[in-house]
């Protein structure tokens, strides 16, 4: 039987790639947010998991404005990451699991959630980023992946409330997967920022506290915002809490424990955030 | 209309959504064929014929001319693929920001080292 053992939550700005590719992870600025990691990389060796199942956002890699799924699924059997447009040196590649994203669609689609399937997907710095961060030793990432790409770029985006019962609906279609993983929730991007207009630099540590408060306990607090009114509270970039709220409803509606809660301003126009949430009862999917 | 329809429009926000993603389609395509290297090295090559492959309107060809990021996002682009352009230049999300904001670099810089003051205000109120 599978188990879901827990979820892993982190900012994903492209400079983190910058201060790991650099080293700078003990440099002043860097410290306060490379520090929150020690307890990922603890509670990762401990839980070892082999799959995650990924929530994030593309940023104009994969995806184009001719076609924006609003919820897209990987079903392919690796995904690669590709020149973002700075030329940078590119992350490693991915393995996908490709039976159990089929089971996840199947079951999706059945719980009327259409989503859009991809088997082919390129992964942007959303989703290296995070596994640079949870596993930056390896040669090779040691899960299997199924991401979600959530659409936070052109608007109507989808609902908080949505994006949680997508997530929900990721946990129901586990209970029936027949696999014996040890799988992990993932969930990037965040918190606070706001990149474009008058306003860039806008951060909101009060909305932040508030996400981060609630998501262990009551998730659907989270959810009484509108797309406009959380655009206001986190910034035009800052509705990649979606990603978030998406990824702690794959948690299951059970409450869950924060073990491990990090949250430091600025890294680069952002209010950075890693969070670990583990289910309070076991849960076998 | 009611209320709902139209919320209350944020303060130095632009949101990106249809009418803005129709509009800017063709100055975002020419930032988002920018993910190729060759493509940059052909953009800074002949900047003038590589606007008019993408058939960028008069509005977008300008703002791009002068590099000023409020008349782009004003001519529908959107920030995700302006960054690749901003990344030809050199510009990293700071100076965009400053760029945007009429700040200097290091003003910018120190406004948002400045907002960590938030964390210590919230810890005084929640305790
Ligand atoms: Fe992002």
């Amino acid at each position: 039987m599978a188990e879901i053992v827990g979820a892993y939550f982190t900012s994903h700005v492209p400079a983190i790639g910058g201060a790991i590719h650099k080293g700078l992870q003990q440099d002043p600025y860097w410290k306060p947010f490379f520090d929150g990691f020690d307890k990922v990389h603890e509670w990762l060796a401990q839980v070892k998991p082999d799959v995650a199942i990924v929530f994030n956002n593309d940023h104009g890699l994969n995806f184009f404005l001719d076609k924006m799924p609003t919820f897209a699924v990987g079903a392919a059997h690796e995904y690669h990451n590709a020149d973002e447009g700075w030329g940078l040196p590119l992350y490693k590649s991915f393995q996908g699991h490709t039976e159990l994203s089929w089971h996840l669609i199947e079951h999706l689609v059945e719980s009327e959630f259409d989503v859009t399937t991809c088997q082919k997907m390129l992964v942007d710095h959303a989703l290296s980023i995070p596994f640079e961060l949870a596993w930056p030793d390896v040669d090779a990432w040691p899960v299997k992946i199924v991401p979600f790409a959530i659409n936070t770029v052109q608007h109507p985006l989808p609902s908080a409330k949505r994006c949680l019962a997508l997530g929900r609906a990721v946990h129901e279609a586990l209970k029936t997967w027949q696999g014996d993983e040890r799988i992990v929730i993932i969930g990037t991007g965040g918190l606070s920022h706001q990149l474009d207009g008058e306003r860039a630099g806008f951060i909101n540590a009060e909305y932040d506290k508030f996400c981060l408060d609630n998501l262990s306990k009551d998730p659907d607090a989270l959810t009484q915002h509108s797309i406009h009114e959380m655009v206001r509270l986190s910034g035009t970039q800052g509705v990649e809490i979606l990603n978030w709220i998406a990824a702690r409803g794959a948690l299951g509606e059970a409450a869950a424990s924060e073990i491990h809660r990090n949250y430091h301003i600025p890294i680069s126009n952002t209010a950075a955030a890693t969070l670990l949430l583990e289910p309070d009862a076991l849960v076998g999917a | 209309m009611t209320a709902q329809q139209h919320p209350a429009p944020i303060e130095g926000t632009h949101l990106f959504d249809g009418i803005a993603a129709a509009k800017g389609f063709e100055l975002n395509a020419m930032c988002y064929s920018f993910n190729e290297a060759a493509n940059r090295a052909a953009f800074l090559a002949d900047e003038d014929a590589y606007c008019a492959r993408f058939n960028l309107t008069s509005d977008q060809r300008e703002a791009v001319a002068k590099r000023d990021v409020l008349g782009m996002i004003a001519a529908g682009g959107n920030i995700y693929y302006l960054a690749k352009l901003a990344g030809i230049f050199g510009l990293n999300v700071q100076d965009v920001g400053a760029l945007q904001t009429g700040k200097s670099v290091p003003e910018f810089k120190q406004f948002l080292l400045d907002q960590a003051q938030q964390i210590k205000q919230l810890e005084a109120t929640h305790g």
